[in-house]
């Protein structure tokens, strides 16, 4: 034993949990993926603000524009739009002079135009109102200055024409949540209801475990159904519910983790000094379980993130407008060929966060065990 | 001689392993398994006086610990009675159970595994005097400091972990632990069998130490004679759940009379070579899952006779304080008796 060695660490008054957070601290990979989900929470929740872009509108005349840093209506596109508005006007476009934010053309028609239809300018992504600098031959040919609106997609569009950035970000909300919400309950649960078990034995154990064993032979999709027809389709409640199926995996680790807890001597001579049942599961059991239980809860958010794209797939999750990450990258996934961005951007969002909540995971475990260091 | 603090009548302790699914399925089949008893202890009369270090010796598995688990209310016996001065356990009121409760403590072999890694030395030290009101939550940290004081740790070091620590330092830590809350009776399970040897006598010494200082009685679990001897009063020696020889230490070395207990003996180790504990003995301890029937050593006696394979020896006072039980004491081997 080298006592020397030990007795370099001062003897500090610190909690169990300010000595986690220096330890945490320590650990770099941890550090970096602690910022990267924050600023992806942040971003979440700030983000679509700032894009400029409700998440839900559709812009008709971009569907589909591949993810591009400078700004939309590109200047080729720009005579084929005007074509396309004129032929809608029954007039045919000449001279159209384009400059970065405005064009200038000249529309002639048999007969006179209908200056009402200009309105097609307005009602185009494109286009602001016209401006008409000059009317010739009766009204037969018109000179027209026509604003360019200038629109960025960061990430593209996608099939409807919505601005994936900002349907990213609201998505990582929705994902995030979701994780976040389901994971608690699972994590609430499952530890109580193992340790619980595990600790007490015998024919509780068995009891509680049967239980276990009985829902988790119950259909899945079977009480996600039953608990729509209870719950409606309330978003929040759908999710404690999952997270209150998805508590039994942690219930069986926990459980088998107190079996073995219980064994050790500090647990002996806890009973022995007449420390009740729920001090020793609170202050002995629970807090032995913690390395497997955090490697679980980072594995638990990724799969519950992915449970809400199969239950929105089944029309059982989040409904459109409203959208989430699983939902983008099924969507995404569909359109591979002609759209990979539509899956690219998505799934370097869920990916980034999977990954750091992982790092994160490990740092935690770590910095949570005091024998480690 | 003050009358007895502590007293096990009859008192055993069985574990039984129910069947797994596999052979409740082969039992409908026809095979014939049945649930296994293991008779960890059986049918054990101890009595301990105020102020007695008793010694409690034998081979691994023969059920020391788990005696001394009865007597510390980590485990309930399967049958017999406990009773702390004077009063039966099971007719103790609740709070009468728990004045037993914490009178009685136990002090583990493993210094590291006795501890929780999670806690801090002022917790695990301070929770249980909180838990029963003992001391205040704000006095627990000058209460801890106290008690580590008592045990001879530093108490600057109070707010370390256990893994923090030399092993001696981990066995006081768990002593104080039992010390605090001011306990009459400790159990002291192979409380010193995991230390270096130095270390070992550090920690005796702190033992005989309290013991002066608190008044303290001890039950003193060791498969180390010399440690027993170096230390007991009284010495009970155990084989397979059973007691078959107890008598005052200093006569039980002189003089042992169960055969068992002169094998034992016969080659108590030196401080020089440790190791060879119970070289003189044959064969293999049996299984407590199926004892020998009879006495439980007949099978590695060498003056085993007929009568010791069929009837269980009862253990029969030969001298002052001094018991065996052995048909050698009691009657011959010879035949069966009438
Ligand atoms: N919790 C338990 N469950 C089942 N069997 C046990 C348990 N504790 C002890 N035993 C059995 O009881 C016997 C006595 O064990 P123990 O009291 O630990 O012996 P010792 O301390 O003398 O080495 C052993 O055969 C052991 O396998
Ligand atoms: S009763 Fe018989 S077998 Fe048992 S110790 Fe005595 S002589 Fe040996
Ligand atoms: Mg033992």
């Amino acid at each position: 034993m080298s006592d020397t060695a030990a007795f370099t660490v001062p003897p500090a008054g610190r909690s169990l949990w300010q000595d986690a957070r220096i330890r945490l601290l320590r650990n770099r990979a941890a550090v970096a993926s602690l910022v990267v989900l924050a600023l992806m929470a942040l971003g979440c929740v700030v983000g679509p603000l700032l894009t400029g872009h409700p998440y839900d509108r559709v812009y008709q005349d971009y569907v589909r524009v591949p993810a591009s840093l400078s700004s939309y209506p590109k200047a080729e596109a720009l005579p084929g739009a005007v074509q396309r508005i004129a032929a809608r006007i029954r007039a045919t476009p000449s001279e159209i002079a384009a400059r970065s934010d405005r064009v200038r053309l000249v529309l002639t028609a048999q007969r006179p135009i209908d200056q009402r239809l200009l309105v097609y300018f307005d009602r185009s992504d494109q286009f602001g109102t016209p401006v008409i600098a000059g009317s010739e031959q009766e009204g037969r040919r018109l000179v027209l200055e026509v604003p360019v609106k200038r629109r960025h997609f960061l990430f593209g569009t996608d099939s409807n024409g919505r601005d994936l950035l900002t349907r990213t970000l609201i998505a990582g909300r929705v994902s995030l949540a979701i994780g976040l919400l389901a994971t608690g309950v699972a994590l609430v649960i499952g530890v109580a209801y193992g340790a619980t078990a595990g600790y007490l034995g015998g024919r509780i154990d068995m009891v509680m475990m049967r239980i276990v064993d009985v829902l988790y032979s119950l259909p899945f999709i079977f009480f996600v159904i039953l608990l729509v027809v209870f719950f409606g389709r309330n978003f929040v409640l759908m999710f404690l519910a999952v997270g209150a199926i998805e508590w039994l995996d942690m219930a069986r680790i926990v459980r088998g983790q107190a079996l073995s807890i219980k064994r050790h001597d500090y647990v002996l001579a806890a009973e022995a000094l007449g420390v009740s049942t729920g001090g020793i599961l609170r202050r002995h059991v629970i807090p032995n379980t913690l390395g497997p239980v955090i490697v679980y809860v980072t594995l638990l958010v990724p799969k519950v993130i992915l449970l809400e794209s199969f239950l929105s797939f089944l029309g059982l999750g989040v409904q459109e407008p409203m959208t989430s990450w699983g939902v983008l990258i099924s969507d995404g996934a569909r359109a591979i060929q002609a759209t990979p961005w539509m899956l690219i951007f998505p799934a370097a969002f869920l990916v980034t966060t999977l990954f750091s909540l992982n790092f994160l995971g490990d740092g935690l475990r770590d910095a949570l065990d005091p024998r480690d260091r | 001689m003050s009358a007895p603090i502590l007293t096990l009548e009859g008192v055993s302790k069985r574990f039984t392993k129910p069947l797994d699914a596999a052979s409740k399925f082969a039992n409908l089949l026809g095979a014939n398994y049945s649930e296994q008893t293991v008779h960890a202890v059986d049918s054990v009369d101890l009595s301990v006086r105020q102020g007695e270090v008793v010694g409690l010796v034998g081979e691994s598995g023969c059920g020391k610990s788990t005696l001394g688990r009865v007597v510390a209310g980590v485990h309930q016996a399967s049958s017999g009675r406990v009773s702390w001065r004077g009063r039966y356990t099971d007719e103790m009121s609740a709070p009468e159970r728990k004045a037993a409760t914490l009178a009685i403590q136990m002090i583990f072999q493993d210094p590291m595994s006795s501890l929780n890694p999670r806690l801090r030395v002022t917790d695990i030290v301070g929770e249980a005097p909180v838990v029963h009101g003992l001391v205040a939550k704000a006095q627990q940290d000058a209460y801890v400091a106290e008690v580590l004081d008592r045990v001879g740790l530093d108490s600057t070091y109070r707010r370390r972990y256990p893994h923090q620590f030399s092993g001696g330092q981990r066995a006081r830590i768990g002593i104080a632990r039992a010390l605090a809350v001011k306990p009459q009776f400790l159990v002291c399970d192979e409380s010193v069998a995991a230390l270096d040897v130095s270390i070992q006598a550090q920690v005796l010494n702190l033992f005989m130490k309290l013991r002066d200082e608190l008044n303290l009685t001890y039950l003193f679990i060791s498969h180390d004679l010399s440690v027993v001897r170096h230390l007991s009063d009284r010495v009970v020696i155990m084989y397979l759940g059973r007691v078959v020889e107890a008598a005052p230490a200093r006569e039980l070395f002189k003089g042992p009379q169960h055969p068992y207990a002169q094998a034992l003996l016969a080659n108590v180790p030196t401080i020089s070579a440790r190791k060879k504990r119970f070289a003189a003995l044959k064969g293999e301890i049996p299984s407590p899952l199926h004892p020998p029937p009879g006495c439980h050593f007949h099978p590695r006696c060498p003056m085993a006779g007929p009568r010791c394979r069929a009837e269980r020896p009862a253990l029969k006072e030969i001298a002052a304080g001094h018991v065996a039980a052995c048909h050698l004491h009691d009657g011959g081997v010879g035949a069966l008796a009438a």
